[in-house]
């Protein structure tokens, strides 16, 4: 039956569940293969392409998560990801925030060397290829990733609370801010402007001056996000799939070869998994599944019904190495459930 | 840079507007008391198929002697359109042989030059000068200007002794004079930042930056006259009223700022005088043009912004 928890246990069951999941989405993400197709020079992913992969990798760990909740992570991941892009004082900041990240990943995984050094490898990789590159190179890297996110206004709750969004979804630019380039000016347009103290590093080590791209979560925050009124301007919008395949034949091949680097572990029988639901309760997960609107649902590409369509012998191939993964959605009973669980222990 | 077009209508009393997003450049027309009269979306295709759209970099009309253009540079090529996007004239791809890997392809920076020509710009730093013919789709591809090395991010032209000024990702400008051919008149080195926006008014050429700063050339000699530390983030957009000499700029920052260029009648040295300040809050401006050619009027466009803001003065 259910008997009383106790909180030691929780917390070590909690921490080592959080560890496990932690060090399989870092491996997954970070391992060569992966790293390796993703630092080739190609054209940005559709939006379609982008949230398949983000769910492979959400997916890398024994974590589930249901439609609803994995929606609204990606939610969460693409504003704060946004606002951190919009938000760079200067276009050569972007390499900063992704700075900060990989800082903070580090930080996750401090305790296992193997893991480690392939992020630091990347860290290397990353400085190699873009440390060099103009201000003007990295404003068109900023604007072609802007475009990407154009027309989002999900309203996220802690940005609300911080202030740093309005209520219509849009984030609020400071005119007054401590960080800008330049001395006082004297116009008389309201705004005042300071020269900042110093610049970020983009060693490998080094004090990152910005403070975009650090964790948004340090502090226990809540993890709402809002629907209604996100879009507003429909007008505006160009449809995702004018052509009618879904995704055009080169870029299926890009995620293919993408996905061949991920290897994806599989709960067996005897692994315990465990759902995670950003919802408060099952019931709001449910409901939020079936009122998300429309135009704001991600449709993700299911890659193993595509299968005997493809002719090329090495995308075959690549496919073949897939494991084949549980369908997340269907899979879960209440045998995942972690209080289940640890009644069995 | 500067995302938005404006066409003032003086026969018509129309306003037509072009505003680029995305992959896409919406076209509208507005009359004086502003009520909106059409609307047409345009995209980035090759030949007309609907191949997958490109993102189109800027939409420009090209004022001519004989016929107005509308001109789209996007990833795949160079469009030219009839004042009204309701005819295709012309298409240009742009060469993908086999580009260096890493490097963007496409073109951006469009200007009317010297009564017969329309001169766009490309990623690679090429000059691609167009001659047009007073109607019809015979539009040639005549000389292909070589100087810049870095993508071009601005061309502005005018009737004087200097007809061309080009810049690029690097900050530098060339200043050309167009007789025959185009022949290079002075070269003006960049000094750290991005030059993204140009003008070229009675021999002066002003220019915006990454960093904020706006700077006045002489253009015959390339000589710095003025720099303005104009907005705390990147200029997106310049724009210039040719019969006041009244410039604006519109940046990342938010916000719109109006001055005032003049010649001093004494000494014939470059002047410039602040006038206005305008925020649009929370917006990161990506485009800015005068409705008129006294400067009476602006519109103003931004980053996620559904809308064109226009103001008047009153």
């Amino acid at each position: 039956g259910k008997t009383a928890l106790l909180p030691q246990r929780t917390a070590l069951l909690m921490g080592s569940f959080v560890f496990a999941v932690m060090n399989d989405i870092i491996t997954t993400m970070f391992n060569k293969k992966f790293m390796e197709e993703l630092f080739k020079p190609q054209e940005l992913y559709s939006k379609k392409a982008l949230r398949t992969v983000y769910d492979r990798l959400a997916h890398a760990s024994i974590m589930r998560l249901n439609q609803a909740s994995m929606d609204k992570l990606y939610d969460l991941m693409t504003m704060a990801f946004k606002y951190q892009v919009l938000l760079c004082p200067r276009s050569k900041d972007i390499l900063l925030v992704t700075f900060n990240h990989l800082d903070a990943i580090k930080d996750f995984i401090r305790d296992s060397p193997n893991i480690l050094n392939q992020v630091d490898e990347t860290f290397r990789q990353l400085i190699d290829m873009y440390s060099c590159l103009s201000a003007g190179e990295f404003q068109l890297i900023r604007q072609t990733l802007l475009i990407f996110f154009q027309d989002m206004h999900i309203r996220v709750s802690i940005f609300l609370k911080d202030k740093v969004q309005n209520s219509n979804g849009r984030f609020v630019l400071p005119i007054s801010d401590h960080s800008l380039l330049f001395k006082r000016v004297e116009f008389t347009n309201g705004g005042s402007y300071i020269s900042p103290q110093r610049e970020g590093s983009f060693d490998l080590y080094g004090d990152r001056v910005l403070k975009l791209g650090t964790n948004m979560y340090s502090v226990s925050r809540p993890v709402e996000t809002h629907m209604s009124g996100a879009s507003k301007n429909l007008a505006s919008h160009t449809k995702e799939n004018a052509a009618p395949n879904p995704l055009a034949k080169e870029e299926l091949n890009f995620l293919a070869r993408l996905m061949g680097g991920l290897e994806i572990k599989k709960p067996n029988g005897s692994e315990p998994g465990f759902r995670l639901n950003l919802f408060t309760t099952d019931e709001e997960e449910e409901y939020a599944a079936l009122t998300r609107p429309e135009e704001l649902s991600y449709k993700v590409i299911n890659i193993q019904a595509t299968q005997d369509q493809w002719q090329n012998e090495e995308l075959a191939r690549i496919m073949g190495e897939f494991e084949v993964t549980d369908q997340p959605s269907q899979s879960t009973s209440k045998g995942d459930d972690l209080l289940a669980m640890m009644d069995e222990l | 840079y500067n995302n938005l077009s404006v066409l003032p209508l003086r026969d018509k009393q129309l306003t037509y507007f072009a505003a680029v997003h995305g992959s896409t450049v919406s076209l509208a027309s507005a009359s004086a008391d502003g009520l909106s009269v059409s609307h047409r979306q345009l995209q980035a295709k090759e030949g007309g198929l609907a191949v997958s759209a490109s993102i189109v970099t800027q939409a420009s009309w090209c004022v001519l002697p004989s016929r107005v253009l509308l001109v789209l540079t996007s990833q795949k090529g160079i469009q030219m359109y009839e004042s009204d996007g309701s005819i295709m004239v012309y298409w240009h791809a742009l060469d993908v042989l086999e580009p260096p890997p890493a490097q963007a392809v496409f073109a951006r920076g469009i200007a009317a030059a010297s009564g017969r020509f329309i001169c766009v710009g490309t990623s690679s730093g090429l000059v691609l000068v167009f001659d047009i013919p007073s109607k019809g789709t015979n539009i040639t591809l005549s000389e292909v200007l070589e100087e810049h090395r870095d993508s071009i991010t601005d061309i502005a032209s005018e009737d004087g002794d200097a007809d061309l000024v080009t810049a690029d990702d690097s900050g530098a400008l060339c200043v050309w004079r167009s007789k025959e051919e185009f022949s290079l008149l002075t070269k003006i080195s960049a000094f750290g930042w991005t030059c993204s926006s140009v003008k070229l008014w009675n021999g002066v050429i002003a220019a915006g930056y990454g960093n904020g700063q706006i700077r006045l050339y002489e253009a015959m000699s390339g000589a710095l006259r003025a720099t303005v530390s104009a907005h705390a983030r990147w200029i997106y957009a310049l724009d210039l009223a040719p019969l006041t000499g009244k410039l604006l700029s519109g940046a990342e920052d938010s916000y719109v700022q109006i001055w005032k260029l003049s010649r001093s009648p004494d000494t014939g040295d470059i002047e410039i005088e602040h006038c206005h300040s305008e925020c649009v809050t929370d917006t990161q401006l990506c485009g800015a043009r005068f409705c008129d050619p006294e400067g009476n009027a602006f519109a103003a466009t931004g980053y996620d912004l559904s809308e064109i803001v226009r103001y008047g003065q009153v």
